[in-house]
């Protein structure tokens, strides 16, 4: 099949605006993975104690007042940083832009857990006096919260809202923006994913609880994912937002094009809350690549979902296997094993990091692989080292997340 | 607490909730609401504090006593006479 779609029809990759716990630029970010340098830290939280995890430093104050900060979420905060980096980096001119054809479409794994965790505590203070409970609760938990803050801090009158998508969040971000491109809910779209978890001790506690909270004495070293000796997730903050926009529109302005979104897929597995579905997964990936009219060997670099835990790991192995076990060109790397699992954020930043791929021809590595799992052991994985990869063309970038929720973007260089 | 301690306590908790602000030329005889970016939520913020930091419960009907740091002091002097100062 070959696609000849109008430039209207065509949605491409025109900002990027994000914070990872190593970078809080795509440059940065970009670097950090070149270089090998993870963003994993000690971490204390209440009632769980010292863990680890990976916290995002981008500058709060840069976009937000003490009280805008005071009064939002972390979540609305890393969502209007990436925002406003991204729409700078886009070169739209902003002042002229009609703020009622922006929409903004953010990805989140959840959303209160951490303010209501808060709430909870305070009132623990005053003998469970739910008089202390805060009139700022309802704003700071409604599911829209992260997409609302970006609208008010940016004057944008157009749709927002969140997308609840477990960890495919990110990928579910940049896909909705893309509809409502194509349906001209918007001309313009903030799209991508966000998270705020590492704020909520009950993400810690429950993965802890499921044998799936990554320990590690080197907090660098603890998420490895395909590494045999894995023993769970580093859970993360962090942001990624796109700018997206037709084709036509950003040919027009000359936009600096990252790249066109040719191919996604969302499917469910409808089969376990928890455990991944190698099945579902699989058809994920080839429904992308029916859609985006192609082969498996096409695809230049697949950007892993793998989380480090026993099992998620090996069965995405399985279903990259099925799809592209017939592809020995295929380079395959893993950016949580530098950022650990920034859930909401997941999708987006994992395929920023590999963006610059397009330009730079260099694949990043999955880091900590010191004994590679043999039930891991894809031909294409990009260990340790970055590799020249030549010209890449098409990435694809897998994003799956709890109840069976799976996604798959594939970006093409333009 | 004296008055002037009031005062101290109320501009503490306007320190919290307006941190972008400067108190300091702060007229108290003038409304809050001319002089510093407050909205409703903010003034239940006030409301709030005073809940959690003094056990100090303010009817909805007084709110409108919050209106400048004059009216709020005179306002709270009868209900924080007996508290003590830490």
């Amino acid at each position: 099949m070959i696609r000849s779609l109008e430039d209207t029809e065509r949605i491409v990759i025109t900002g990027v605006g994000l914070t990872a716990p190593n970078g809080d630029t795509l440059p940065e970010y970009r670097a950090a993975l070149l270089a090998g340098r993870s963003g994993v830290e000690p971490y204390h939280i209440r009632y769980v104690g010292d863990t680890l995890a990976g916290v995002c430093h981008y500058d709060e104050l840069k976009y937000q007042s003490r009280k805008d900060l005071r009064r939002g979420t972390r979540a609305g905060s890393i969502a209007i940083y990436c925002a406003r980096e991204a729409v700078a980096d886009s070169g739209v001119p902003w002042e002229r832009i009609d703020r009622e054809k922006v929409g903004v479409y953010v990805g989140v794994t959840e959303h209160g857990n951490v303010e209501t965790e808060n709430e909870i505590y305070e009132i623990t203070q005053f003998n469970y006096d739910t008089k202390v409970w805060s009139h700022h609760h309802n704003p700071r938990t409604v599911a829209n919260n992260p997409a609302g803050e970006v609208t008010l801090n940016m004057g944008i009158t157009g749709p927002h809202y969140t997308i609840g998508a477990a960890c495919a969040a990110g990928n579910a971000g940049l896909i909705q923006g893309a509809q409502m491109l194509l349906l001209g809910e918007c001309d313009f779209a903030i799209a991508g994913g966000v998270s705020e978890s590492i704020r909520t001790f009950g993400i810690f506690a429950g993965f802890a609880s499921q044998g799936a909270l990554a320990t590690h004495e080197d907090p660098a070293k603890a998420s490895r994912p395909f590494d045999r000796s894995r023993n769970g997730i580093v859970v993360s903050e962090g942001g990624c937002l796109y700018t997206l926009e037709r084709y036509s529109d950003a040919r027009r302005r000359g936009a600096k094009i990252y790249g066109e979104l040719v191919g996604y897929s969302m499917t469910s597995d409808a089969t376990d809350f928890v455990l991944p579905n190698p099945a579902q997964q699989s058809r994920c990936m080839e429904q992308a690549l029916r859609r985006a009219g192609l082969n498996a060997e096409d695809i230049d670099v697949i950007s892993t979902h793998a989380t480090a835990t026993p099992s998620g790991d090996v069965q995405e192995c399985q279903a990259i296997r099925k799809v592209f076990g017939s592809s020995t060109r295929t380079r395959i790397n893993n950016t949580k094993s530098f950022i650990g699992h920034a859930m909401g954020a997941a999708g987006s930043l994992e395929l920023a990091g590999n963006l610059p791929a397009f330009t730079d021809r260099v694949c990043h590595p999955t880091i900590n692989v010191d004994e590679l799992d043999p039930d891991c052991d894809l031909p294409g994985l990009v260990l340790n080292q970055p590799q020249e990869a030549g010209e890449v063309n098409y990435i694809l970038n897998n994003s799956f997340g709890m109840l069976g929720i799976n996604s798959a973007v594939i970006i093409k260089r333009v | 607490m004296t008055r002037d301690q009031i005062r101290d306590e109320v501009l503490d908790i306007l320190r919290d909730i307006a941190p972008d602000e400067d108190l300091s030329q702060l007229k108290d005889d003038q409304s809050f609401r001319e002089q510093l970016e407050l909205d409703s939520m903010d003034f239940l913020d006030i409301v709030m504090e005073l809940r959690k930091r003094h056990r100090i419960q303010i009817p909805e009907d007084d709110y409108m006593n919050l209106r400048s740091m004059d009216s709020t002091v005179a306002y709270l002097e009868p209900l924080m006479k007996d508290i003590e100062k830490v």
